[in-house]
């Protein structure tokens, strides 16, 4: 049987997993104390009001998380712009024809699970984002600003920074902060359904392609086919390290 | 008309006197609202030589669709010089609720107070204007309430819109709006409007905004939404007495519980303190008595735009909206829950359809592995 040869390839830069991880962490932080401070739990509990601060303590957080998730994502901006080209912008605005062709695939091969006629590597197994995935993360970007304005929005009244402050125009422009309290919490719904389907197509691609999607974003490599990689980097040194 | 002349130029001190204060009241009534409207201690002398000088400002107090419970509120503020100073004396030229004339005669002397004092004086507003069917709806002495706006905005100086009708249109703008209803600042663009929301608004920030007006000559500064920053800056929550049992985690769940009688935060029970703006946890209600939570109920977010369609007073969940009626927690777990059937049904299935594939690396995976020396 034929086997392939494999290459290490350098995908995701430092910064951008940097990003990842950070932004994973403070999605989570956030969607936790989040639901807490939408439903807090009923404790009973005869202690006095002056020894407790839980609920204070679950918005420190929530707020600190903002702020994390705020400013990876200026890294991440200024790395779609200096970064490689599986990070830069124009991965994730595949609106061109190749691009359409791309999401039309992905969701032929991956979503409805229909397989092509002839197997065709290139189409079917991706070394940076797949388009999907690549719109999917502009949604999420778009899902991210929501949050921003809404939520330092709701913060600012409070606040005493400028940066939270420039944000005060936001409840009044959404119609009261009990809108964009709603709005706030319907993206966080969002958000969870974005975590839940992104987690399991990772594993699936990994599961089926066996190129190391998931410890990619740890290490940064991933491995693809000898005929991806030019023919020409073959002689040099660095090819066979 | 005779008598109503010498009133006019009367000073506010002057009127005071007349009505039996002294000038220790009227300074004790100085620094009492200076205090209110959140000014400097060293603009009290301001505040007390513009009261003593200057002749009193002329008001039109139009009443559209309303309650009046503004006016109520106000004449229940807490010093009793406000109603005197303030209502007998500032509103004195026209307000149908509470003024002696009636009829043509009111009407007559609104007119001469809209001609002789173009562009000087005060417009207050307190309801909401109807636009459906051609502002039929409200109607006082034959015309429509747009039509007395447009007039009686014209020549003034500026607009104060009292309470949630003229500020957004409180209960008569609920969905679906049958009349039409419309906040004041939406159908008069092209004159400064101070907002003050409330339904009704605390009668010492009335009082507050109004001696603000009159004694700096200017108005008070604003918000995005038109709001004197110094009264509606701060929500109900950033504010209340309850917020350190908000901060201890310990709510109240039932109305009828252990909780309450503790006077736990009213959070779990849909208090909307937490997004509504004003000014109820300082200054409170009736002469500082009280306010609603601490009578041990919620806020209703009356001075919140659109209250009344913001969901249920006793729960912080609002419906979707668009016909759909569940909240948005019920709705999200739904399709959660649908999402991860869907996920299971595709693990499922992409064993079936990538099989060929899988088996062809599986093998070839296997296959190496055989070849590895150790
Ligand atoms: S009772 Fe209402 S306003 Fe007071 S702390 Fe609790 S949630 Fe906030
Ligand atoms: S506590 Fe809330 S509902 Fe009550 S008067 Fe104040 S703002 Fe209005």
């Amino acid at each position: 049987m034929k086997t392939r040869d494999y290459k290490r390839a350098y995908v995701w830069q430092l910064a951008v997993r940097i990003f990842h991880w950070a932004n994973a962490l403070s999605i989570t932080l956030l969607i936790i104390t989040g639901y807490l401070i939408a439903h807090p739990p009923a404790i009973r509990s005869t202690a006095e009001a002056s020894t407790q601060f839980w609920f204070g303590y679950i918005r420190e957080i929530h707020f600190m998380s903002a702020y994390l998730m705020f400013a990876v994502l200026f890294l991440r901006l200024y790395y779609a712009i200096v970064g490689n080209k599986y990070a830069n912008w124009k991965v994730f605005v595949p609106f061109n024809k190749k691009g359409l062709t791309g999401i039309w695939h992905t969701i032929k091969h991956d979503v409805l699970l229909l397989n092509d006629k002839e197997y065709n590597y290139k189409d079917s197994v991706h070394v940076g984002h797949n388009n999907v995935a690549a719109v999917s993360y502009l949604a999420m970007f778009f899902m991210a600003i929501i949050m921003i304005f809404t939520g330092f929005g709701m913060y600012a009244a409070n606040a005493t920074w400028f940066l939270p402050k420039m944000f005060a125009w936001v409840p009044e422009f959404f119609g009261g902060d009990m809108n964009i309290r709603w709005i706030h919490h319907i993206t966080m719904w969002a958000f969870i359904l974005f975590v839940v389907v992104h987690v399991y197509l990772v594993f699936y691609h990994d599961w089926l392609e066996g190129h190391g999607e998931s410890s990619s974003m740890i290490s940064g490599y991933k491995f693809v086919r000898t005929e991806r990689v030019a023919e020409a980097n073959d002689n040099t040194e660095n090819a066979v390290k | 008309m005779e008598q109503q002349e010498n009133k006019n130029n009367e000073t506010y001190y002057e009127s005071v006197v007349r009505q039996g204060y002294d000038r220790r009241d009227f300074l004790k009534f100085v620094a009492f609202i200076g205090a209110y409207m959140g000014v400097e201690s060293t603009s009290l002398g301001q505040i007390a030589k513009t009261l003593a000088t200057k002749p009193r400002l002329p008001v039109i107090w139009e009443h559209f669709q309303e309650c009046t419970c503004c006016s109520e509120s106000f004449i229940r503020s807490d010093h009793p010089i406000v109603a005197d100073i303030i209502l007998d004396k500032i509103s004195l030229d026209y307000t149908l609720t509470l003024m002696a004339a009636s009829g043509h005669q009111a009407e007559a002397a609104k007119k001469a107070t809209m001609d002789k004092y173009k562009g000087e004086y005060i417009l207050c507003v307190e309801g909401s204007v109807p636009l459906g069917d051609d502002g039929n709806y409200c109607c006082i002495g034959g015309r429509s309430a747009i039509d007395i706006l447009k007039e009686s905005a014209a020549g003034a100086k500026a607009i104060i819109a009292w309470g949630s009708c003229a500020t957004t249109g409180c209960v008569q703008a609920a969905k679906p709006n049958p009349t039409g209803a419309t906040p004041i600042d939406q159908i008069i663009t092209d004159k400064p409007i101070i907002n003050v929301p409330g339904c009704p608004p605390i009668g010492e920030v009335m009082a507050g905004i109004i001696v603000h007006v009159v004694a700096f000559d200017r108005l008070p500064e604003l918000d995005g939404a038109g709001r004197p920053k110094s009264f509606y800056s701060k929500r109900v929550h950033d504010s209340c007495y309850r917020r350190p049992y908000f901060d201890a985690g310990l709510f109240v769940e039932n109305f009828d519980d252990e909780n309450a009688k503790k006077g736990y935060c009213l959070y779990k029970v849909g208090c909307k303190g937490p997004t509504t703006y004003n000014a109820c946890g300082n200054i409170k209600w009736n002469g500082g008595v009280s306010y609603p939570i601490q009578s041990g109920h919620g806020c209703l977010g009356c001075s919140a735009k659109n209250f009344w369609d913001a969901g249920s007073f006793y729960s912080r969940e609002q419906a979707m909206g668009g016909g759909v009626e569940s909240d948005s927690d019920t709705l999200g777990k739904v399709v959660l829950g649908a999402v991860a059937t869907g996920i299971g049904a595709h693990a499922v299935l992409s064993n079936v359809s990538k099989r060929k594939e899988l088996t062809r690396r599986i093998e070839a995976g296997q296959e190496n592995e055989q070849k590895i020396k150790e």
